[in-house]
This record gives C-alpha cells, structure tokens and sequence, in this order.
C-alpha cells in the first residue's frame, strides 16, 4: 500500500507547553490509523497542524510524497485532507445542504444554485451510504446525524484523508456502531482515516494501526493486531493501568433514597421525568443506564434540589427532602458530582482550594465570626485534599481554569466524597477525564459504597455502568424501565431497552429487534 | 367611533407611513446585515445624525440633494468602518463602541452645524429630493394615494428591503454572511474570511444608516435639527429584531412604527395633548418588543469578537 501522508519531526511549543515534540507519523491509502492518548498528549495539536489552524515550529509534512506547507485550512482542504471537529463546525439555522457546501458553493453568477447542491449531497450520500435528509436543518437533526453532516462535508471537498477527532465521544453506543459501519465503507472505497480517541475498545475494533502519543511525545505505532488492551493503556499513561474495577459483592442495607412517582419538566417546560421510581441502599452503587436526553440529567437535578419536581416524593433517610433547598439537601448528607463541572461543579476563576470548600463555605471550620472566611482551614484542607486525590498540578492556590479535565474533576470528587455522604450521586464522573484518573475515581467510588454510602451512578457510558454498579437500572423517555443486578445485564440487552425495547419482548425474541 | 377609526385608517395616514417607515428602513435593513455578521450595531443612531447632516452640508455646496444622499452614505460607511476597527480588529465591547458612536455624533454635528451654517438649532434650507408622481399607478383607486406619489427615497428605500432579502438569503455571499454570524469558527474552517465579511457587512450598515439619516435632512425637510434622529436609530434596530433579523421581517416592524409616528400625526389634530401624542411611537414599542419578539432567536456570535486560533 502506498503512503498518503508523512509527518516528519512535527515540533510545537506553547506558552509553558511542549505540546508536539519531534512527532512522526506515516498514514497508508485506506488505512484506519488511531491516534490515541491522554487528554494533553498532543493529539488535537498534531492534527491542528496537518489541518492548518497551528503552525509548527519544526517539523516536515510530505502529502502524496511530496513536501508540503499547510498554513490554513484551505490549504488541506485543496490538498484532499478533511477534518471533522470533536466540536461539530456547523452552522445550527442553516440547512444540511447548505453547511456542506459552504465556502466551496456550487454559484449561478453571485447566486447559491441551492437544487444542485442538493443533488450533489443525495449523489454523496448515495454513494457512500451515508443517509441524510439534505433540506433538514442542523438544528432540528440528532448529533449522530451531524456528525455524518461533518463527514459528507469533508468529502464533498474530496477528501482523501480524513481525520475524525474524538468522534465517539458524542455518540450512543448504537450511534458509534452505525459510525464505524460508515469508517469500514469509507476505508473500502479508498479513504484514509485518521481516527483521534482515548477510548481502547474503539481502537481495537476498528483500527489498522495504532500510533499512542503521551505529553508530547510519540511512545510508538503498532499494527493493532500486534497489539491489546492492557498494552496500549501502558503505553498512554506510561505505568500499569487496571482496567477492570476490583470489587467485592455489595453488601446493601437499608433504603437510603426513595424516590416515588417523580414527576420533572425542565427548564423550557418539556416533561423529562414522567413518574420514576427508584431506591438506593446502603452499600450499593446503583447505575442508571440510557441514551442521553431521556430524563436522567432532570431526575438527578431535582435529587439535588436544583429543579423543583411538578410532583411526587423524594425521600433521603425517610426525610422527605422534595421541596428542600440544594444547600439544606447537601447539609442533610447528600454528596454530588454534576456532570457537568463546568456548569455546576467549579467556579473556574476560583482557586482550587477555594473550590474545595464550595458548599461547605458557610459552616465550620470554613467560616468564622462576621462572615469572614477562615484562610488557615481552607489552606489546610486543600492541602489535605490535594494530596489524598492526586490533584495535579499540586498547587491550591492555582485558579481551577488551569487545571486539565481529570483534574478538574478530582477536585470536585475530593470535595464531595470526603464529607463522607450518605447519598453520593455521580453524574457522568469520568467524562473527559483520562484513563488514569478514570481508574482513580472508579477507586473511589467503590471505597465510598464499602463506607457504606448509597451511589447513584449515571453515565452514558455502558462499560462504566457494567464494571461499576450493582444493580442497573434503564432509564427511557422519563421512566425507569427495568432494574437488574448486574449479573443480568449485557451491553446488547441494555443497548435493547435503552432505545424503548420492552424486557418481556427480550426475553421472549432474544432482543434482535427494537422494532418487532 | 367611526369619526376615530375614519381618521386613523385611511390612504393618507398610510401614505404618512411609508413616509415616516422610510428612514427605519434603511436604518433596520443597515442593522440587519451588522448582526448578521455576529457585529451588534447600537450606533445607528448615531451614523443616521452624520448622514442627516451630511446630506445637508454636501447638499449646501453642491446644490444637489442627490449627491448629498451619496455623501451621507459615504460617511455613514465610514462611521461604520471605524465601528468595525473597533469592534473586529480591536474586539472592543460592542456596544460600548456604538455607545460612543452615539455621543460622538451628537457633538460633533452640532459643532460643524455652528461652524458651518452660524447658526444655532438648525441650519440653512438647502434643496430637497422632491416627490415624484408614479404615471399608471397614482390613478389607482387606494393604492394610488398611498405609493403613487412619494419621495423617491421612499421607492428606494423599498427596493433596498427586498434587495437585502435577496442578498442574505440567495446569493453565496449571504449564506458565508449568515455563517459568519451564527458561527464563525465554522465559516473559518471551510476557507472563510471572518474578518473580511464582518467589515463589509459593518461598513455596509453604515452606510445604509447614513441614507436613512438623509432621507430626515434632505427629503422629508430641507435641513438639519440637531439631534434630528430623536431616537430613531434605536427605533430600527428595535425593528430589526421585531422583524426577527428577516429584512421583509423589518419592513412589516417598520412599518408598524410607521405608522404609530402617523397616528400620533393625527391625534395630535384632533386635540389630544402633543406630549402624551409624542410617546405613543414609543410606548408601542415597548409593548411590540415585550409582546412578540420574545422567543427571537439573534445570530449566535453576535456581539462576539471572533478570535483566530494559532
């Protein structure tokens, strides 16, 4: 096979950061070639370069064997290299045909000939297999269907090589299995794919080979038959990696949450949570499984009192907590990871320490006569943490913006698992974290359920739900639709009612079929 | 009551709507193509005064109210400009910018009326663009008296709404202006010039402010009044977004204004007290934002400084 692309010696420094440092890679004619590595390796930089919005400071880049320079993004569009943004580059009013034609439009004089860019993204569409209204607009179209948008878009500019960044990330499992269907396709038709993830179980699946980058540096590439699981996560974090989470069986006690007949509109009003009920012992971790979007983000915000429920009852140590504010329901032993750390976590422009007492700023020790906030306790207790939760870079007094994902992330699970909660929520706790830190905080989260603390764990992601919980419970269109133990569930059964699929239909037909 | 509906629906107040519609018209379709390349113009306002006075000393010296309305647009355009250098190059806040478009016209077209015309509150009568009376159309029975004869401005102005229409929504360099303004990182990395589109598009509303100032000055009056505009600006960019940043949107806005400005014409005939007159334009407003625009959605970058990455 011939090779498509070289990258010789790529060298990039950044303020403080040595983000590419002397990287090469060498991509074959229809080759799916992953490129993984931590959040921070160097990945989006390296391929921010080949894609021209960085420039390198050293470093070669030879197209078709020849020697090229890309200084924007019209460079490796004329040069056949596409590029589809973790962060879609879609423009949300416009219509489907519209954003894929855009900047390279089919004109009549200084018009827009709309109809034959229409027939231009049916002829794509058709040819690849890849399904999509044309007239649709953005807005109105699921994040799978965007995606396939972003990659029509690049091969409408005839896209030879493609790199897809962190493409899974956004996807349902069913999502992620239509989109590596559509990979296969595009390797078969001759295109070569540059495939950015973090996840392992992708790169296994799909992949050629394999190149793993960790602070900067290229560690190796490797035919992905060559190589497994536990081998490529060394290879990332650099140290031995578990990838499975030890634990023993749970141990449950009494009921800790109860939450009956929940009722929860959002914030537009739309009805989320359509009469869910659901408890959480003690000494169980309890995971709720299910497409995103169908109640989970509302049924936790109204656990922690930040939605008011329309009706129905929730319960915390038989106090019924319903109509409780978010502070008095976290004084009465609540811990919470939101999912999102951004939004509800961090106040990004506050020190770590500062972060670390969110919450706990208007009790003792933190707060002292006159409202006055105590230094010394905070300082000591940021010390304290920083140390047991590996926050890196050990420096309390840094703003939490600084700090990378994972990081970020631990100092919000360090503040709310060391109060020692009765009811410890984790909203998606490992999202945009790193393998390392992703061990860590799975760690901790099963040393909170053996201090007897009830979890309640929601994530997106099945492998998460499987190796955490103890019981599973599906959540779908604002119900809880079945509960198990975890020795009864499957990716593929979950997957089967997560999209609707009733039990007694996948007990009886096997659950080869949502539809039937 | 009849009396009262026959006073405020008939051909004459219509024609005095698309008369007092005509300034906003170009002011709002200015505003639109702003916002719609992600800029935030509140210094319309403020680029209508320069227009209104420059229509009128370019008039004065040239005795061509035409070449005065060209002047206008010209510093309109430049008043635009100098907003986009601020807001595009400099990322200064937007509407802190305008703001002080706003207040630098105040003073400055009074200072050049004292020194140009020596005189205070208003300047010298200078020739006017004159009505024109439409030959088949005027004889119409309704439509005639309300569009067959108009000042030629209003014709334009008219024009100017369905050609911004055509330009945002047909043309290639509508859709990249469209782009630009709802996500400009997108439009950057398919080869798309944000910078370059946004300083056209401000430059553009300039301009199309400034022939709206001049319709004040040159066509409807003969002279400048200082602080003419009264306010007018802020009238068509309320309209803007009443219109839902549609240019056929504005014009439907634009109109209603209108033809509040020409009720209160009236009222005031029939003896109803000036001042409570004089603020029905206004008040309705108020009522038009709070009650209909609520769920406008505005381009997404607007009033956001774009910053290339690398």
């Amino acid at each position: 096979m011939a090779t498509v692309l070289e990258m010789k010696g790529i060298t990039k420094q950044f303020p403080g950061v040595l983000a590419n440092d002397n990287i090469s890679l060498d991509v074959e004619e229809g080759e799916i070639h992953a490129l993984v590595g931590e959040n921070g390796s160097g990945k989006s930089t390296l391929m921010s370069i080949l894609y021209g919005i960085y420039r390198a400071d050293a470093g070669e880049i030879y197209v078709r064997g020849k020697k090229v320079e890309i200084t924007e993004p019209r460079d490796a569009i004329n040069l056949k290299i596409g590029m589809v943004f973790q962060h879609f580059m879609l423009v949300e009013p416009l219509t489907v045909a519209e954003n894929i034609v855009l900047g390279s439009e089919l004109r009549r004089g200084p018009f827009l000939d709309y109809d034959q860019a229409v027939r231009e993204v049916e002829r794509l569409s058709e040819s690849y297999g890849l399904k999509i209204d044309p007239h649709a607009k953005i807005q109105d179209i699921s994040v799978g269907l965007q995606q396939r948008v972003e990659i029509l878009k690049a091969l409408y500019r005839g896209a030879e090589i493609l790199i897809l960044d962190e493409p899974t990330a956004v996807l349902t499992p069913q999502e992620v299995d239509d989109l590596i269907e559509v990979m296969r396709n595009l390797r078969a038709k001759g295109t070569s794919i540059i495939f950015i993830t973090h996840k392992i179980r992708e790169v296994l699946a799909i992949s050629d080979r394999v190149t793993v980058l960790r602070r900067g540096k290229k560690v190796g590439t490797k035919p992905t038959s060559e190589t497994n699981a536990q081998d490529l996560a060394e290879m990332m974090v650099g140290r031995e990696v578990l990838l499975e989470v030890k634990k023993d069986k749970a141990e449950p006690g009494e009921e800790v949450l109860q939450i009956r007949n929940l009722v929860v509109k959002d914030r537009r009003g739309a009805l989320k949570v359509n009469g869910a009920s659901l408890a959480v012992r003690r000494g169980e971790i309890l995971g709720i499984a299910g497409v995103e979007g169908n109640g989970q983000t509302e049924l936790v915000e109204a656990i922690a009192g930040l939605i008011r429920p329309e009706s129905g009852q929730i319960l915390l140590n038989d106090r019924d907590i319903t109509q409780w504010s978010p502070l008095r329901i976290k004084q009465a032993g609540l811990g919470y990871v939101p999912e999102d750390r951004h939004r509800r976590g961090l106040i990004l422009d506050y020190t770590v320490a500062e972060n670390l007492i969110l919450g706990l700023h208007t009790e003792a020790p933190y707060k002292r006569r006159f409202g006055l906030q105590d230094f010394r306790a905070t300082k000591d207790n940021a010390a304290k943490l920083v140390e047991a939760f590996d926050i890196r870079p050990p420096f309390p007094h840094q703003p939490a913006r600084k700090l990378s994902g994972g990081n970020q992330q631990k100092v919000v699970v360090a503040r709310e698992f060391d109060r020692n909660p009765d009811l410890l929520i984790c909203a998606q706790p490992t999202r945009g974290v790193d393998i390392g830190a992703i061990e860590f905080i799975h760690r901790q989260v099963v040393a909170q359920r053996d201090r007897g603390a009830a979890v309640l764990l929601v994530s997106a992601e099945l492998d998460e739900i499987l190796s955490l919980s103890d019981r599973i419970a599906v959540m779908y269109n604002g119900k809880i639709v079945a509960v198990m133990p975890v020795e009864e569930a499957d990716e593929h059964k979950l997957g089967f009612l997560m999209l609707g699929g009733r039990l007694e239909d996948y007990q009886a037909g096997g659950g080869n079929s949502v539809a039937g | 009551m009849w009396d009262l509906i026959g006073l405020l629906v008939n051909t004459t107040v219509f024609a005095a709507t698309l008369r007092m519609a005509t300034p906003l018209l170009f002011t709002a379709v200015g505003g639109l193509f702003s916002e719609r390349s992600g800029v935030v113009n509140i210094g319309l306002e403020g680029m209508m005064l320069i227009g209104a006075f420059t229509a009128v000393a370019v008039s004065y010296f040239t005795g061509s109210p035409w070449i005065g309305v060209l002047g206008a647009l010209a510093a309109g355009s430049l008043m635009g400009f100098l907003h986009g250098v601020a807001s595009i190059k400099y990322r200064a806040n937007q509407v802190v910018s305008g703001t002080a478009i706003n207040i630098f016209a105040g003073g400055l077209t009074v200072y050049l009326q004292r020194l140009i015309f020596k005189m205070a509150g208003v300047s010298e009568a200078v020739p006017r663009i004159v009505d024109v009376e439409l030959p088949i159309i005027s004889r119409i029975p309704w439509i005639g008296p309300v569009i067959g004869r108009q000042n030629p401005m209003v014709y334009l102005a008219l024009l100017t709404v369905f050609a911004a229409h055509i330009v945002i929504f047909k043309t290639v360099w509508g859709l990249r202006l469209r782009s630009v303004g709802e996500h400009p990182g997108a439009a950057d990395s398919v080869g798309i010039n944000v910078y370059k589109t946004r300083y056209i598009a401000v430059t553009l509303s300039g301009a199309l402010a400034g022939v709206g100032g001049a319709y004040l000055s040159v066509a409807h009056l003969s002279r400048f009044v200082e602080g003419m505009t009264a306010g007018r600006g802020f009238i068509a960019l309320a309209a803007m977004i009443f219109g839902k940043w549609n240019p056929i949107g504005a014009l439907g806005a634009c109109l209603f204004f209108g033809y509040a400005d020409a009720m209160q014409m009236r009222l005031q005939e029939i003896g109803i007290p000036t001042q409570f007159v004089q603020m029905m334009p206004y008040v309705l407003t108020m009522i038009a934002l709070i009650g209909f625009i609520g769920r406008a959605v505005a381009p997404k970058a607007s009033g956001q400084p774009y910053v290339k990455e690398g």
